[in-house]
């Protein structure tokens, strides 16, 4: 493996790419002439069925970071990669019991619309918004810049020319198509990913007898047993458990996932999508458990490390492997359309906290037409998709794989605990709402300003005032606490007040149908 | 009326019931496997037969076992809650919500 296609150009990655940009513009057409108002914009006027939405929730939530990233760790550390595998998965149990249901009887667009429904509208809009755009933008910019990276690596492209492009494509599908052609952007990536994935796990098995304990023996046999044992990742178990409920309750609280609930016809519906997306997303990182593995005993941690330091490269260069340039130029346009498609997803979040959330209910009180707020979600799509195509070109070369576990301590935090609360808590209030969301984006990223991950790996200090490489463990709780507490003492006249309305709202829906 | 209104409060706290118990039991399942990563290697590093050690099995294990749990909630909510939400729905319950029109 000393000879490697990748960083040259790929003539089978640009042609399959070129056809996936095309399809995904020919769809975009289509869907342009079906998108008249913002329910159509923003949630597909609630014609996505089920199944599709359990693919489009896949596509919304398997990003580069867990193709390449979670195959480049397992390949290079073994056991500890699996950690990730796990962690990304368990948020989505939790989304199905206690988030998709309400969420799609109660709001509209938002999950602002949740927490807004009984409480002030405009100091809780703003702080929704708040913690959604930074959730929004610090996952744009991991996204950004990992394109920008992959695609230099793989096609041979200039950093800005990728990150352009990507900006372009991504601004194109949402600016015309609005929710109906970002879902359909992603189903075909989430059936791309999960077909190019599944058919690199079935390459390496054949290798094994189709025995994947085969496999995790090889590597136990090359580079010892303790590539199937935790091993220096996890040096400090806080650490890990912090990671673990960013993981675990940032997904419950990620716009863009959480959107998806408002495409489908009802909360039934919303159901089955999560448990189908639940499925389709574990069988994509059980997936990565023989992807991880087979890179590590037929490429080598070595030659990984060699391309990418990050381990990125691993998955590409097992399809080299075991394809040749035709394989690996495959999922090189895989990566890339993965990519394309989750900003998308994020972007159209984003414009919907912007214009929905801000425009509409706070610069508006409510009070804007439809035209009127089809036309300020449209421009809020291009100031955010420029925006996400500065921020790519002005983080070039920086490391910004924390900022996704970032994001999702954000959305953990921040938006998680009170849409929780504004859900089944009867005296949750205003002040309760907005001290939650407030502090749960201010405090989870001043943490991680002052964690080791900025201090320590960034800055090159020697040390970090906060131990912690993620602040979730602490503001999680924090945030739950104060916005209980808050309520708690505040004006309790008007609290509760329409719980009961609310309550009955929940189970028979009535908002947005 | 009265007597639909306390059905649907029973079946709220049903649901509740049940999302909070499953949800409990996701996070006795991970955190679980989290905190014996964290302080005990040697258990999940003993190998069951070549190639699987135990943690890569209970890691398999807690994403199976995630799915399992999500089934458990579909499959009541299916069975119980969609059809005491459609008999309440019936008893004419709810008109009076669904006119009203969420801000």
């Amino acid at each position: 493996m000393n000879t490697t296609a990748i960083g040259q150009t790929n003539v089978v990655a640009m042609v399959l790419f070129v056809i996936f940009i095309a399809i995904t513009l020919g769809i975009t057409y289509w869907a342009a002439r079906r998108t008249s108002s913002t329910e159509h914009f923003y949630a597909a006027g609630r014609s996505i069925s089920p199944g599709q939405n359990a693919f489009a929730l896949a596509g919304d939530y398997m990003s580069a970071a867990s193709f390449l990233g979670i195959a480049g760790l397992v390949s290079t550390t073994g056991f500890d990669g699996l950690i990730y595998s796990t962690g990304w998965l368990v948020g989505w149990p939790v989304v199905l019991f206690l988030i998709a249901e309400p969420l799609r009887n109660l709001g509209r667009y938002t999950f602002a619309d949740v927490v807004a429904l009984r409480l002030k509208q405009v100091p809780v809009r703003i702080t929704a918004a708040f913690g959604t755009l930074a959730t929004v933008l610090l996952y744009l910019i991991a996204q950004m810049v990992g394109a920008g990276g992959l695609i230099r690596l793989m096609f041979g492209l200039p950093y800005e020319t990728a990150i352009v492009i990507v900006g372009a494509a991504m601004i194109a599908y949402v600016l015309f198509g609005g929710m109906l052609a970002t879902t359909w952007v992603q189903i075909v990536k989430a059936c791309l990913l999960l077909g190019g994935a599944f058919l690199l796990a079935m390459l390496v098995l054949a290798r094994f007898h189709m025995n994947p304990a085969a496999l995790f023996n090889a590597a136990a046999q090359k580079y010892g047993a303790g590539v199937l044992a935790p091993g220096k990742l996890v040096s400090n178990p806080l650490d890990a458990i912090s990671l673990g409920m960013a993981l675990m309750f940032g997904t419950a609280g990620l716009p863009h996932i959480l959107m998806r609930f408002y495409t489908v016809k009802d909360a039934q519906a919303a159901r089955t999508s999560v448990f189908y997306a639940t499925g389709l997303i574990g069988f994509f990182y059980l997936l990565t458990f023989v992807l991880g593995f087979g890179a590590m005993v037929l490429v080598g941690p070595d030659a990984i490390k060699a391309i990418d330091k990050g381990g990125n490269m691993a998955a590409p260069l097992l399809a080299e492997f075991l394809g040749g340039t035709p394989l690996l130029g495959f999922i090189a346009a895989v990566a890339f359309a993965t990519i394309l498609a989750v900003v998308a997803g994020l972007t159209l979040s984003g414009a919907a906290a912007l214009s929905h959330d801000l425009w509409v209910h706070v610069v508006r009180h409510g009070e804007a037409s439809a035209q009127e707020q089809l036309r300020v979600a449209r421009a809020a799509t291009v100031v955010l998709g420029v925006i996400a195509v500065m921020l790519g070109i002005t983080f070039k070369g920086q490391n910004v794989a924390y900022m996704v576990s970032l994001a999702f301590a954000i959305a953990a935090s921040a938006n998680f605990p009170a849409l929780l609360l504004s859900i089944f808590w009867r005296r949750f209030t205003t002040a309760g709402a907005v001290t939650s969301m407030l502090f749960g984006s201010v405090a989870t990223l001043l943490l991680i300003y002052l964690s080791p991950t900025i201090q320590v790996d960034i800055l090159k200090h020697s040390s970090a005032w906060f131990p912690l490489k993620n602040p979730a463990l602490l503001t999680i709780p924090m945030s739950f606490a104060l916005g209980i507490v808050v309520s708690l003492v505040g004006a309790r006249r008007h609290a509760g007040e329409h719980f009961g309305a609310m309550e009955r709202q929940m189970h028979l829906g009535g908002a947005g149908d | 009326m009265a007597d639909a209104h306390e059905r649907l409060r029973a079946l709220h706290n049903a649901r509740w019931r049940i999302a909070l118990t499953l949800t409990s039991l996701m996070i006795v399942l991970y955190f679980g496997f989290i905190a014996l990563i964290a302080y005990n290697r040697a258990f999940l590093s003993r190998v069951l037969v070549p190639g699987l050690s135990i943690g890569i099995v209970l890691g398999a294990l807690v994403i199976v076992v995630s799915w399992v749990l999500t089934f458990v909630y579909v499959r009541w909510a299916n069975r119980h809650y969609d059809t005491e939400l459609k008999a309440l729905q019936a008893s004419g319950l709810g008109a009076d919500v669904a006119t009203q029109e969420a801000r």
